[in-house]
């Protein structure tokens, strides 16, 4: 077992948490408003493409982030016109922007790279060297600006009451269609920057659906976060974990009978844990009270 | 009027998301007419484009049936991937262990296991709404995932042929084989896996319309669909009826199976759904929660799908990604409707809706 917990074990958690726990508290934002967002999935993959093809294109990684940023804010804007401006479903919204989104950056590449789904590899000297302890002095940095925000600023205070009662918020002067856009647009951007953290920060290229559901886990370490920020890391850090532990077991660890361990089972954990969680057998998570439901202006 | 509107809309969703496509194709540097007549035309060509058609809308009949079916309760279901998942395993692994068995009692156990295994896997968002309250849409997406888990860890470690390095079941027995179409339509040729599945996916369009139209049971349902306090008021069991509509729902994504397995692949295939479950939301949605309209938007989408191949091959820049692009304009489309309401109401074309 001591192959396993390791030194080596935690700056890999720190890695894979990175781009769930940026997706999961732009989440945060766009929910705690009031405005589902299973788009994060989509959002990741813009960012991800973005990010990887304009690295390609300009040599600099930094120019690649911001692109990065851009392409999520650009997919969240629209989750947020027919969400708030039209009064779409949210959830139908956001499966629409996740099928979109795997054909859109393999549509992109094939004209201009002239690949199946996939940018040109980008040259390491082009690339941000991340070290874990710079991350994670980065992750807490963000995730305390996210609790400060949410729970110290009268914008956070304005954010969170137009997800749980619009209606009120209205009547004490809150523009409720002006805080979920920016609730909104905030998950974008940090959605974009987890997607780059993929494409250039964990590899060098856009793959076709690179982020294999990952839009999805960080959606789950939200809930099982309970919405909150510091809960909702720590979420992120546990799914991180499960899935550095697959990784470190592959081939290291053996069952008895000599065979490995089947890893789906450790796949499951953090869909599992969150289903437990939303059933109220852990504590409950409740979610923001008008979440889902377009707010209607009176006249 | 009303079948005006239930038409328009879709109509135009649709138009205006082949518009947005056709920019698309343009700013690549490719001639949007060309792109779409590849797309048309082949799907159009009989027997081989047709019989192919009919076949990729098979798995999107029964699909959208089941988001229909969920919506219609007031639910939004979008685990009929993993639901269709765990029906498709649960018919091979019926075809695979009872081979032996003559097909007259072999093929009815397949068809049941598919039917159970979707119905199954549906019925526990729908005990953990009614139970516990907690929302449908994030439990279906966690259950999509762990569905996928758990038959890749079974076809993996149990019931791959040694060997093999592709994730697959060992085949079904013959017994369980459905017949292809072509075996019964002059000039169908029998290559085109075009199945009985097919039929009965229209047979369950039927069922379906008779249940919730022609039914108490289906009135209930719809009831709660509607409003759930006044159906509760009026005695129905707003539990019961979540936990009857996310069973049939699933039960009608499993039944994806036996297209997929008893009358194409005739083993199950580890990750062979192309996006099924989530295009089942598209149909149902473009197809306004109607068995008619789910056969004609399942149709619309299988075109796409058909049609993406010679996209693919015969233009410079265009790949068969532009049927995903499409697919997932049509939705946000569909779904942000009010965006085509408005300028119809101010030119007088429409009553503004009370909405």
């Amino acid at each position: 077992m001591t192959e396993i917990f390791s030194i080596a074990l935690i700056w890999s958690t720190i890695r894979l948490s990175t781009p769930l726990i940026l997706a999961a508290l732009g989440g945060m934002f766009s929910e705690r408003s009031g405005v589902i967002n299973i788009a994060l999935e989509g959002m990741m993959l813009a960012g991800a493409f973005a990010a990887a093809s304009v690295t390609h294109a300009v040599g600099n990684p930094f120019v690649g982030v911001l692109a990065g940023m851009a392409a999520g804010l650009v997919i969240a804007l629209i989750h947020a016109v027919a969400c708030i401006n039209y009064k779409a479903d949210q959830v139908v919204t956001g499966t629409a922007i996740n099928i979109l989104m795997i054909g859109m950056p393999a549509f992109l590449s094939g004209a201009f790279f002239l690949s199946s789904g996939s940018t040109p590899q980008i040259p390491k000297e082009n690339l941000i060297a991340l070290t874990p302890m710079a991350i994670a002095f980065v992750l807490i940095l963000i995730t305390l600006a996210t609790w400060y925000a949410l729970y110290k600023t009268p914008f956070g205070l304005r954010l969170r009451s137009v997800g749980e009662n619009p209606e009120a918020a209205d009547a004490a002067g809150v523009r409720v269609a002006r805080m979920r856009y920016v609730g909104v647009l905030l998950s974008g951007v940090l959605a974009g920057v987890a997607g780059a953290y993929i494409s250039i920060g964990q590899s060098s290229l856009f793959t076709r659906n690179m982020t294999s559901g990952r839009g999805f886990i960080a959606l789950a370490a939200l809930i099982f976060g309970k919405w909150r920020p510091v809960q909702t890391m720590l979420a992120c850090l546990l799914f991180g974990l499960t899935e550095a532990v697959t990784i470190q077991m592959q081939g290291v660890v053996k069952l008895p009978s000599g065979e490995d361990i089947p890893v789906q089972f450790i796949h499951m954990v953090p869909y599992l844990l969150t289903i437990i969680v939303l059933a109220g057998f852990i504590g409950s998570s409740r979610p923001p009270k008008a979440i889902g439901i377009p707010y209607q202006k009176e006249r | 009027m009303s079948l005006f509107r239930e038409l328009i809309f879709p109509l135009i969703a649709v138009v205006a998301a082949f518009f947005v496509g056709g920019i698309l194709i343009l700013v690549i540097g490719d001639n949007p007419l060309q792109a779409y007549g590849l797309l048309f035309g082949s799907a159009f060509s009989w027997p081989v484009g047709i019989g192919y058609t009919l076949f990729y809308a098979t798995p999107l009949i029964f699909t959208g049936l089941a988001v229909l079916v969920a919506f219609r309760c007031g639910l939004l279901n979008i685990g009929a991937e993993g639901q269709l998942y765990i029906g498709a395993f649960a018919t091979a692994w019926v075809g695979i262990t009872f081979a032996g068995l003559s097909p007259w009692l072999l093929i009815p156990m397949c068809f049941i296991a598919a039917i159970l295994g979707g119905g199954m896997w549906g019925a526990i968002p729908g005990v953990l709404k009614a139970r516990f309250g907690s929302h449908e849409v994030i439990n279906t997406i966690m259950l999509n995932f762990i569905a996928v888990a758990l038959l890749s860890y079974f076809t993996q470690y149990h019931y791959k042929s040694p060997g093999d390095p592709i994730m697959q079941t060992v085949p079904i027995g013959e017994g369980a084989h459905i017949a292809r179409l072509g075996g019964f339509i002059p000039g169908l040729p029998e290559f085109i896996p075009l199945n009985l599945a097919f039929v009965l996916a229209l047979i369950c369009c039927g069922l379906v319309y008779i249940f919730l139209w022609r039914t108490k049971w289906g009135y209930e349902l719809r009831a709660t669909g509607t409003n759930p306090s006044a159906a509760e008021y009026g005695g129905i069991s707003v539990r019961k009826q979540i936990i009857v509509a996310m069973t049939i729902s699933g039960a009608l994504a499993g039944m994806v199976g036996i297209n997929e397995v008893l009358g194409y692949r005739y083993r199950y295939y580890d990750g062979f759904s192309d996006n099924y479950g989530f295009t089942g939301i598209a149909v149902a949605l473009l197809g306004r929660n109607h068995p008619v309209g789910v056969i004609i938007s399942a149709l619309l989408f299988a075109i796409l799908q058909r049609g993406g191949i010679p996209v693919d091959a015969f233009t410079e820049h265009v790949t068969k990604d532009i049927v995903q692009v499409l697919q997932g304009t049509i939705i946000l489309f569909v779904a942000a409707e009010a965006f085509f309401r408005g300028p119809f109401a101010k030119f007088g074309l429409l009553k503004r809706s009370k909405v």
